[in-house]
């Protein structure tokens, strides 16, 4: 007994136990269970989920697409694909203004999915291992810090991190779902060894299964969102300093990767999370990368009009319409009341307990139950009154208020200065849900990650 | 509110562009605003928003002044009271008497802001915003209560055009406007903001409280009395000369400016703003921690030739304005130091310099308000300061790197 006490001592992860941030509880949680399958009727590939990539064209309407073919590829870096996530045909490619690529529909085909052809084994030389992760299409799947996009082939990451765990709104729990992946995520570190300098760190919630990898630093993290973003887990384990790249994928990625290498098979199945007070009935689905709306939460949504659908969750997902798709990196789709038919009469003296808020001064606050909010911002847009309100909820070593005023000051130094290169608008986006002057902070960051990224490269 | 509803409905094309009423947009849209939250929904970034917003935080800070507010009106009409030689103090006449002093100039501070307010946003096509429902109570209540209504307008145009507007309006001002106010009427018109005449009314008002002073009457306030005091021993006496108890000066029964008597009550309006979590209890506690530092140091080496110094440290903090400058003024959001660590050092100079002034320099019986005011210039250069803390940890561990 003693032993096996001390053991379980040895192979505990270490814990980081971080005090800032804020669960949101908002009813509509999906329960762990069997997922039920979901075939879409179409596809669709979102050039905008992939940031950091010019699109141009690999495929045309009406070409046969096996799961893994490319559709588009970076115009600077002709290696970073995007492919297929299913066997069938390109029914569409949707073009917008100035001809921008806004989605690429694919209809399945009825037949089993079948893939391309990769030779997936591991390898300690970095330029196949390189080879094998941007012809599987996984390589676009990766995030690097800074600035949050598609990493640029050839170097080396200063470290690899795995965030196994995702702590936003009626996140998926991803751990549960891929229950025997163990052995996945295993192959996945081997593999992505040779692709880094430093370290790949795990990071779990304390509990986790997953508590010792080989090859890799399992770390645990406890406390409210956003503990698993990518960001505040680097920032809390080592930041990422100018001119520094650290890799970051989620765990539904890495266990995809570990099932290329392990089984030679690449596969865009995906399970997804179905949420949110509006749906009628909360589940896990299977499904594929980029399914359809409509197939996803078919006869599932309570109501018909003024319904927000949200691809991801209510704090960075996008919101889009039954006739859109399920975009990447989110495994989840959230559905809440819209709002706008609502009138509040003299809603900022209410003391109703339906209102959300982490203010006091809303009796709602007290009680622990879920809410239903809706997506209005619940008042008017204001300069920055109330100091000391994003710190609260961004376990950082940033100043977010400093940091957004050199964005909108489009000060390269400061930015620089103030660690924008630690972070992504994800990691802001409680500080815009608990701002009272309603500013759209993620928006802000995003351009200025973007205006030094053009600057700067 | 249906009905209130579509009548605001029916006539809102009115004050669109090109309507007859157009040049009202703003006011429409303020009251609009005001109320029926609107029903805009987010269009980028997080899909939820919390409750609080503006309109809320301003609403509390007001609530938060009410109990100062009351007690002001039953202070004014006790002083009133005890100054005719009454015997008996019946409340509710006491309570009018104060209404009827505090009503008008409550009514000239908001009419003269909020009419500048309105008017900037029209012109700068922009939504009213909410801060001036705060300045409008805090400048009645920080004002004796005798100062002429015309004073008042003057002071509170010069504030809000040349403090707030010329900055770009509510959340770029450098300086809180309510005590700007106060510091113009103070440098303006000094003998209507000091002296014996101008804390006790001594007119009747409406037929109530007719009488007249009884002799031996003196309106000083403590501090007033503080700043004249010959020889080694304090003697603070109320308005018909019985001595003055620590319990006088913390239930605030002593004559001073309308609102910031009673450290009881703005105590209750620091709990109300401390519970919802408006004001920064950082400040708060470094402006008394300051202050009772400073009160401490002053009373360890009281002389006479600054009588203030033979004040406790505890009176310190109940007397004149400090403890109102403590709660409502030095938490000025806008004004005051932003970062968690700024906000220690700011406070904690408040607290200090608003005794320093009033124990050593004999030309200011009370410090508070010049001493937020000093803070307020300086309070971007503590956070500079901290922020390039932050900076130079970021540069250290780069440099550790290479």
């Amino acid at each position: 007994m003693h032993i096996k006490f001390k053991s379980h001592i040895h192979i505990m992860a270490k814990l980081i136990s971080l005090k800032k941030g804020l669960d949101i509880n908002i009813s509509g949680s999906a329960p762990v269970g069997t997922p039920a399958n979901v075939c879409p009727a179409t596809c669709a590939v979102v050039p905008d989920d992939f940031k950091g990539i010019v699109p141009k064209m690999d495929v045309k309407e009406g070409d046969t697409v096996l799961v893994g073919t490319p559709l588009f590829h970076d115009k600077q870096f002709y290696d970073i694909k995007v492919v297929s996530p299913v066997a069938g045909t390109v029914k569409a490619i949707v073009r917008g203004e100035r001809r921008k690529l806004e989605r690429i529909l694919i209809e399945p085909s009825q037949t089993p999915d079948e893939c391309i052809n990769l030779d997936a084994k591991c390898s300690s030389d970095p330029v196949k291992a390189q080879r094998l992760l941007l012809d599987s299409g996984i390589w676009a799947m990766i995030r690097q810090r800074p600035y949050g996009i598609v990493p640029r082939p050839g170097g080396l990451a200063r470290d690899i991190f795995i965030t196994a765990f995702d702590s936003a709104p009626l996140a998926p729990d991803h751990e549960a779902m891929l229950a025997d992946s163990l052995p996945m995520i295993e192959s996945a570190v081997k593999f992505l060894q040779p692709l880094t300098s430093g370290h790949i760190y795990i990071g779990v919630r304390p509990g986790s299964r997953i508590e010792a990898v080989k090859g890799a630093e399992v770390i645990a993290f406890e406390g409210p969102h956003p503990a698993g973003n990518a960001g505040v887990q680097i920032c809390n384990v080592k930041p990422v300093n100018k001119g520094e790249q650290v890799w970051t994928l989620d765990l539904p990625t890495a266990v995809r990767l570990g099932g290329l290498v392990t089984t030679g098979k690449l596969s865009y199945d995906t399970i997804v999370a179905v949420t949110g007070c509006k749906i009628k009935q909360p589940k896990y689905i299977k499904t594929k990368i980029g399914a359809d709306m409509a197939s996803v939460v078919a006869g599932n949504i309570d109501g018909d009009e003024h319904i927000r659908l949200i691809a991801g969750n209510v704090l960075t997902g996008i919101p889009v319409g039954i006739d859109h798709f399920l975009r990447y990196p989110y495994s989840q789709v959230t559905a809440i009341p819209e709002g706008d038919d609502r009138t509040d009469f003299l809603g900022w003296a209410s003391l109703s307990t339906e209102k959300m808020s982490v203010n006091h001064s809303f009796p709602g606050h007290f009680l622990k139950r879920p809410f239903c909010p809706d997506a209005r911002i619940n008042g008017g847009r204001r300069a920055m009154i109330m100091s000391g309100v994003y710190e609260k909820v961004l376990p950082m070593d940033i100043m977010p208020e400093y940091l957004i005023k050199a964005c909108l000051a489009k000060n390269l130094d400061r930015m620089e200065q103030l660690g924008i290169y630690e972070i992504i608008p994800e990691d802001i986006a409680l500080c815009e849900y608990v701002d009272p002057s309603k500013l759209e902070l993620q928006k802000i960051l995003q351009d200025g990650i973007d205006y030094i990224y053009n600057e700067l490269s | 509110m249906k009905s209130l509803r579509k009548y605001l409905d029916r006539i809102k094309p009115n004050f669109e562009p090109g309507g007859k009423l157009q040049s009202f947009h703003s006011v429409f849209d303020g009251f609009e605003t005001f109320l029926f939250t609107p029903s805009t929904t987010s269009r980028s970034g997080v899909n939820i928003h919390d409750s609080l917003d503006s309109k809320r935080m301003m609403i509390i800070v007001v609530i938060a002044l009410i109990p100062c507010l009351l007690f002001g009106m039953y202070n004014t009409g006790y002083q009133h009271w005890l100054a005719i030689g009454a015997s008996e103090f019946p409340f509710w006449q006491l309570m009018l008497y104060g209404f009827c002093k505090v009503f008008w100039r409550i009514v000239v501070a908001y009419a003269v802001g909020l009419g500048i307010e309105f008017c900037v946003a029209q012109w700068r096509k922009e939504e009213i915003q909410e801060g001036f429902l705060v300045s409008g109570i805090l400048i009645p209540l920080i004002c004796p209560i005798e100062t002429p209504l015309w004073m008042i307008a003057v002071a509170t145009a010069f504030s809000v055009i040349f403090v707030k507007e010329v900055f770009g309006g509510t959340g770029y001002n450098i300086f809180n406007v309510a005590l700007v106010t106060r510091a113009f009427l103070f440098f303006a018109y000094p003998s209507h903001m000091s002296g014996d005449g101008v804390f006790v009314p001594l007119k009747g008002t409406l037929g109530i409280g007719d009488g007249t002073a009884v002799d031996g009457f003196s309106g000083a306030t403590p501090l007033g009395q503080v700043a004249t005091n010959v020889g080694n021993t304090l003697h603070l006496t109320n308005v018909v000369g019985e001595p003055l108890t620590y319990w006088d000066m913390f239930l605030g029964l002593i004559p001073g400016s309308f609102g910031e008597t009673s450290t009881l009550c703005i105590l209750i309006g620091a709990a109300i703003l401390l519970l919802t979590g408006i004001a920064s209890w950082r400040i708060i506690l470094s402006v008394f921690a300051g202050g009772f530092l400073m009160g401490l140091v002053a009373h360890t080496f009281a002389t006479p030739s600054y009588p203030a110094s033979m004040l406790t440290a505890a009176e310190q903090l109940t007397l004149g304005g400090f403890a109102f400058a403590a709660v409502f003024m030095a938490t000025d959001p806008v004004t005051a130091a932003r970062t968690n660590t700024g906000k220690y050092i700011y406070g904690f100079l408040v607290g200090v310099i608003a005794i320093l002034i009033r124990t050593y320099n004999n030309g200011y019986p009370e410090g508070a308000m010049l001493a937020v005011l000093l803070m307020n210039a300086f309070a971007p250069l503590i956070d500079y300061c901290v922020v390039q803390s932050n900076m130079r940890r970021r540069m250290r561990r780069l440099n550790a790197k290479a």
